[in-house]
């Protein structure tokens, strides 16, 4: 049993059983984690880069941490330290580093397809940890575990993705995941943050009533809105965005069900979410976090047993 | 070829409990840990005829899975199942049990995904075959169901009624 592709770079390529795979392996990872000692030897003597030319917190934290209760052996690598200030090419800044022998290579880029293009020309297995705003697969297999953990199923679930869903890699990868495990997606959000295309191109459902997208979901998984990927205004103000589409209280209130509420980080507090509703007894958002760790654990040990000794 | 039938298995899982009773009475201070995911077939029926001997709330038992401590999953990758150990092994007399100790390398694993949840006084192993001459690793059973004392080219194959629909211990050309 292993994984029908060399690398992780979108949920696009994955099978369902793929997903499945990685899904119920996270689950033992997540026992692993509960553990007094929560280091496993399976990675022993796996080198692995993590390659992060775009900011990131938690998703850094957490490759890394499940890195390291794998024992593997961890590089890392952020651009505003590194000779690519100085210039250099994606292309030979992973060479260089390959040559030192490392087997795995993380990835976050702020370019959608750098990692499908660096797996042109490697030969180690690549994880795409998010490239610009095509795709974020580890994102949408934590937000996936963590539905199935608190739902017990996806097939069925019905699912609404809400906010900046043109500037989000985690909205792309969470669609694809979700369509094929058999989930219900629905979009909502501002006519401007939604491609038009996207309706058709994915078989979803569009809604931009934000209310009528709440009643109608089991699970609200709210995005950040993405200012530094905006380059012209696409709403009129924060304050006006929250009053239309931000995720309050009054708004969960007046439904007659309790949904569940995700967010993948950092939360733009206020603005798509309120806090109450993020600290609040519906939201699974520390959960997802936590979940995070299990997950990258499961996909960079599927992943290596197809690297070579 | 049958190494061990289907008559012949009964009798065997009543002789492990009874040795595992004589040496662990009333299993005090003793907790029975099957590996995943064959093992657990075996340990589930020592267990169940431990609960003939015993009130149930003294056989302490657990299963564990030693996937992520494997020495060659760059070779081969194997498929994690769940582990269960829901209570602490600190202190405790440990008895891992196995369907066949083959190479040693599993429980050799096994004994290192132990310590992950403690530090066991004592650990013991139980198997229903053991394959003595093909031992790669300074590892012994204490109980063992059957011994077999030729080195073979043989694979043995452990089929239990739960997912094969026989009891039985076969002999298979590789």
């Amino acid at each position: 049993m292993a994984l029908s592709t060399k690398h992780l770079l979108g949920i696009k390529d994955l099978q369902t059983e793929d997903i499945q795979l990685i899904l119920s392996t996270a689950t033992q990872f997540k026992e692993v984690l509960q553990r007094p000692v929560k280091k496993v030897p399976t990675l022993r003597d796996v080198t692995i880069v993590n390659l992060f030319y775009e900011n990131s917190t938690r998703t850094r934290i957490s490759f890394e941490l499940a890195e390291r209760r794998l024992s593997a052996d961890v590089v890392n690598f952020t651009v505003s330290n590194s000779s690519a200030a100085k210039g250099e090419t994606l292309l030979d800044t992973v060479n260089n580093i390959l040559s030192m022998k490392v087997d795995m290579v993380v990835m976050r880029h702020s370019a959608s397809g750098a990692p499908h293009y660096l797996s042109q020309h490697i030969d180690v297995p690549i994880i795409n940890a998010g490239d610009g705003i095509n795709e974020h697969p580890t994102q949408a297999l934590l937000d996936a575990f963590s539905m199935q953990e608190k739902m017990g199923k996806l097939a069925g679930l019905k699912v609404a993705i809400i906010g900046d869903v043109m500037h989000s890699r985690v909205a792309l990868s969470n669609i694809y995941l979700l369509k094929k495990m058999g989930a219900e997606v629905m979009v909502s959000g501002p006519p401007t943050l939604i491609p038009t295309y996207l309706k058709e191109a994915m078989d979803i459902q569009v809604e931009y009533n934000i209310d009528k997208a709440l009643a109608w979901c089991d699970v609200a998984n709210v995005l950040r809105i993405q200012l530094e990927r905006q380059n012209q205004p696409l709403f009129s103000s924060l304050r006006e965005y929250n009053l239309a589409y931000g995720i309050t209280k009054a708004r969960l209130q007046k439904l007659n069900k309790e949904i569940l509420i995700m967010h993948p980080g950092p939360i733009n507090r206020g603005v798509e979410m309120d806090s109450d509703v993020a600290d609040g007894q519906q939201s699974i958002i520390l959960d997802q976090v936590e979940n995070g760790v299990a997950v990258r654990m499961a996909c960079l040990y599927l992943l290596t047993g197809r690297t070579n000794p | 070829m049958i190494l061990i039938s289907e008559q012949q298995l009964p009798s065997i899982i009543k002789r492990l409990s009874h040795q595992i009773l004589e040496t662990h009475p009333g299993l005090q201070n003793t907790v029975l840990i099957g590996l995943q995911p064959r093992g657990v077939f075996l340990s589930d029926r020592i267990v169940a005829a431990l609960h003939q001997e015993l009130p149930a709330d003294q056989v302490i038992y657990g299963k564990l899975d030693i996937t992520f401590y494997r020495d060659d999953i760059r070779r081969e990758l194997h498929v994690a199942t769940q582990t269960d150990l829901p209570f602490s092994i600190e202190g405790k007399t440990v008895i891992l049990i196995d369907d066949v100790l083959f190479t040693g390398r599993t429980i050799r694993a096994a004994l290192d995904a132990l310590l992950a949840f403690g530090r066991p006084s004592k650990v013991k192993l139980c198997v229903l075959v053991d394959r003595k001459p093909s031992r790669e690793l300074p590892i012994q059973p204490d109980f063992s169901g059957k011994e077999m004392d030729t080195l073979t080219p043989f694979k043995v194959k452990v089929r239990w009624k739960e997912n094969n629909g026989v009891d039985e211990v076969i002999l298979l050309d590789q």
